[in-house]
């Protein structure tokens, strides 16, 4: 979807020869090439490699048909999420395809080396959300993982990716990738954010200017006061729907923020280790002169609380906003647009505001980290859930649960009505249990909307949690701003 | 090219080159359209189907959701292009932006498994492309304007057969013998005409990426 109201300007570069500036993309890019094939593609070396259930086991199948071993087991990272229940994780799953994966990962793991956090185990979540919070995604790293928001770990200042299966298998065989350098994009939101306004309204902002294609082909770095701004969850949360707009990566340059963040750790590196590290971390930014093939610049206070209305992320809109009128649609863009709307059940040239929502989702790997949790918890306090809607609270991780039941927020949640399960990708995609029903409207932190995402028919609005937690209280989209004025 | 030189004799041979070779030079083939665009790889095989620990299979749920009504397989979407008999062969042509959206693999299982050859649109998601050459299913990216021929030329007689050269990589209308190249990494062409995938070309590396690992890093 095109849209012409927009960002101030934009640029195009070309690479300029020679030129020792050198883009943060740049930096980590060429200390991980192990060779390139003339006019082709690169060997390129990955660090950290994250596996769950789902993506991996045709490619461990491929490992075995190849007579294969994991070349570098101490190199990966297992975990289950996508398919786990989120209710009575301590009994046998009952559905049992989903069982059957689950307990594959565990065979693989064990056969060829790999850590496991699988269910029960205190380290469990969804896999975008592990790294981070135990420190095992680190500045300066190439990760990787058979899932596309891995995208996220780019907050840290790493080149991270989403790969499929045939990949997935390259990296269990040799560490390495076939990789073309991507374009560059970088993209500065300067100023300061309104009130009610938080970063996942930032990303639905910039994917509604750009489109659902708009950066593919390019590795994207965020930059500008208001991203430094940012905590490390919130440029998580940035960084993680770089895919949703077609990039190949999103990343932020590391600062004492991710620094702070990062300290202690489990999986840090300590001591002189740590002193090491951080003087190396320092050096991983953009220079000064550093080229892109694309730039362009965002006013923070041009973004208003966001709400998607179609079913691709880029569908979104302001929540004073209105849907675009038919007129206002290209005609090539016109099918595609209008079987959206069909399948939403909207009108065009309507507003978001006032749209009665059935459930309410809080959760996946875009916003279901403790300060998102928390966010909920400060809003909600003291309020009660609307009658008619059912509110879904999905943690992240084991960690973040843990933490949210020590700090009293999961009272805040039972209070206010809502329902804090256990961690898993849950209805971000619908493969356990927990489905939207057809033709039911779900408010949601995830972070796409297509159809059927959160279950066969199911309607989805993305939002930030704080617009989400609005809707949960009045059961209908509304401005979280007139909220918070009272 | 020399990029397999590195590839042992004993390796190639064991290669199912023969299966490719002939095969994937030339596409000769009706064509089945969608003309949508954003087309996301939960509607090319929503999220519940994959809970396989196989890559077989998938071709019978592709589209599951815009082929059937209430997931129901005796009902049939009767306009869906899928189930319109009009339309047949080995090449699926839709809209820009084809394939955005999870990096799952089964996407390009899937479509392979139905009997698809290659993809024509005038613009692919990244992961999608790569799934897509690593199972030997061919994405061709074509202009805009190009693609829009392409679904009038359908629209008009739905049995047009489409030309695809990846040798001289061009595709071609045959009705009205209009043509255009596309492009494909030249590595990438290298291993579509001889069968090969990364993976053997990155097992013939692993020397070097252990002398790269020796590197003092960070
Ligand atoms: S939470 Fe959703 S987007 Fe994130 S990894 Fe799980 S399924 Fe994928």
């Amino acid at each position: 979807m095109s849209n012409t109201d927009s960002y101030n300007s934009e640029q195009n570069l070309t690479q300029a020869g020679g030129d020792r500036s050198l883009s943060l993309f740049e930096k980590i890019w060429e200390k991980h090439i192990v060779k390139t094939i003339d006019g082709g593609p690169s060997v390129f070396y990955i660090d950290k490699h994250f596996i769950h259930e789902v993506t991996s086991p045709q490619a461990f199948k491929g490992l075995e048909k190849r007579g294969l071993k994991v070349f570098r087991p101490n190199q990966v990272v297992a975990t289950a999420d996508h398919n786990v229940p989120t209710l009575n994780q301590h009994l046998p799953i009952v559905e049992e395809l989903s069982r059957i994966q689950v307990q594959t990962l565990t065979e693989n793991c064990k056969k060829f080396g790999i850590e496991l956090y699988g269910l029960g185990h205190p380290y469990q979540g969804i896999v975008h959300i592990i790294g981070p919070e135990l420190g095992v995604t680190q500045p300066g790293m190439t990760i990787v993982c058979g899932d596309s928001h891995t995208s996220t770990h780019g907050a840290f200042g790493t080149i991270a990716f989403g790969i499929g299966t045939s990949e997935v298998e390259m990296v269990l065989a040799t560490q390495c990738l076939m990789q073309s350098k991507p374009k560059l994009m970088r993209i500065n939101v300067e100023g300061q954010l309104n009130k009610g306004v938080v970063s996942k309204d930032i990303i639905l902002y910039i994917i509604s200017k750009i489109s659902a294609s708009g950066a593919t082909g390019y590795a994207v770095e965020y930059a500008g006061s208001a991203i430094r701004s940012l905590s490390m969850e919130a440029r998580m949360t940035i960084c993680n729907m770089s895919i949703e707009m077609g990039a190949r990566c999103g990343m932020i340059a590391p600062d004492e923020t991710t620094f702070k963040y990062m300290k202690g750790r489990k999986f840090a590196p300590q001591g002189e280790a740590w002193d090491k590290a951080m003087a190396y971390w320092k050096t991983l930014h953009s220079d000064e002169g550093a080229m892109f093939d694309k730039e362009l610049y965002i006013k923070a206070e041009d973004i208003e609380p966001m709400i998607t209305y179609g079913t691709n992320p880029g569908m979104g809109i302001g929540i004073t906003g209105h849907v675009p009128e038919l007129n206002e649609i290209s005609t090539e863009d016109k099918p595609s647009f209008v079987k959206s709307l069909h399948y939403m059940g909207i009108e065009p040239g309507t507003t978001m505001k006032g749209k009665k929502v059935d459930y309410v989702f809080i959760g996946s790997c875009t916003n279901a980290r403790i300060e998102d949790l928390k966010m909920v918890a400060g809003f909600v306090k003291g309020k009660k859930k609307a009658k008619d809607v059912e509110v879904w609270i999905v943690p992240g991780s084991k960690q973040v649960e843990k933490q949210a039941v020590e700090e009293g927020i999961n009272k805040i949640f039972e209070e206010a009505g809502f329902l804090l399960r256990q961690p898993g990708c849950s209805a971000c995609l619908g493969m356990n249990e927990d489905k939207i029903p057809a033709g039911k409207y779900c408010i949601s932190t995830s972070n796409r909307n297509f159809e059927g995402r959160q279950g066969p028919n199911a309607r989805t609005f993305l939002a930030s949690p704080l617009t989400a937690a609005a809707a949960a209280i009045t059961g209908e989209v509304c401005d979280v701003r007139e909220l918070l004025a009272n | 090219m020399g990029v397999f030189s590195t590839i042992e004799e004993e390796k190639k041979k064991q290669l199912n080159t023969a299966k490719f070779q002939s095969e994937r030079k030339v596409i000769l083939s009706a064509a089945v359209p969608i003309e949508l665009e954003n087309i996301d790889t939960d509607q090319i095989i929503p999220a519940r189907f994959l809970k396989a620990t196989t890559r077989e299979g998938f071709g019978k749920n592709l589209f599951r959701d815009w082929r059937y009504e209430n997931n129901d397989e005796n009902k049939p979407v009767k306009d869906f292009a899928l189930n319109n008999t009009i339309y047949s062969g080995r090449l699926l042509v839709a809209g820009k932006n084809f394939g955005c959206g999870s990096s799952r693999e089964h996407a390009a299982w899937a479509i392979k498994d139905y009997g698809f050859d290659a993809v024509v649109s005038s613009f692919f998601a990244d992961i999608f492309k790569n799934n897509a050459l690593n199972n030997f299913l061919l994405p061709v990216q074509v202009s805009d304007a190009f693609l829009g021929k392409i679904f009038e030329a359908i629209n008009k007689n739905p049995g047009t057969e489409l030309e695809i050269n990846l040798e001289e990589q061009y595709i071609k209308i045959t009705s009205t013998g209009e043509q255009e190249n596309f492009d494909i990494n030249k590595y990438k062409k290298t291993c579509l005409l001889n069968g090969y995938d990364d993976i053997d070309y990155l097992l013939s590396m692993k020397n070097e990426i252990e002398e790269f690992e020796k590197q003092p890093t960070h």
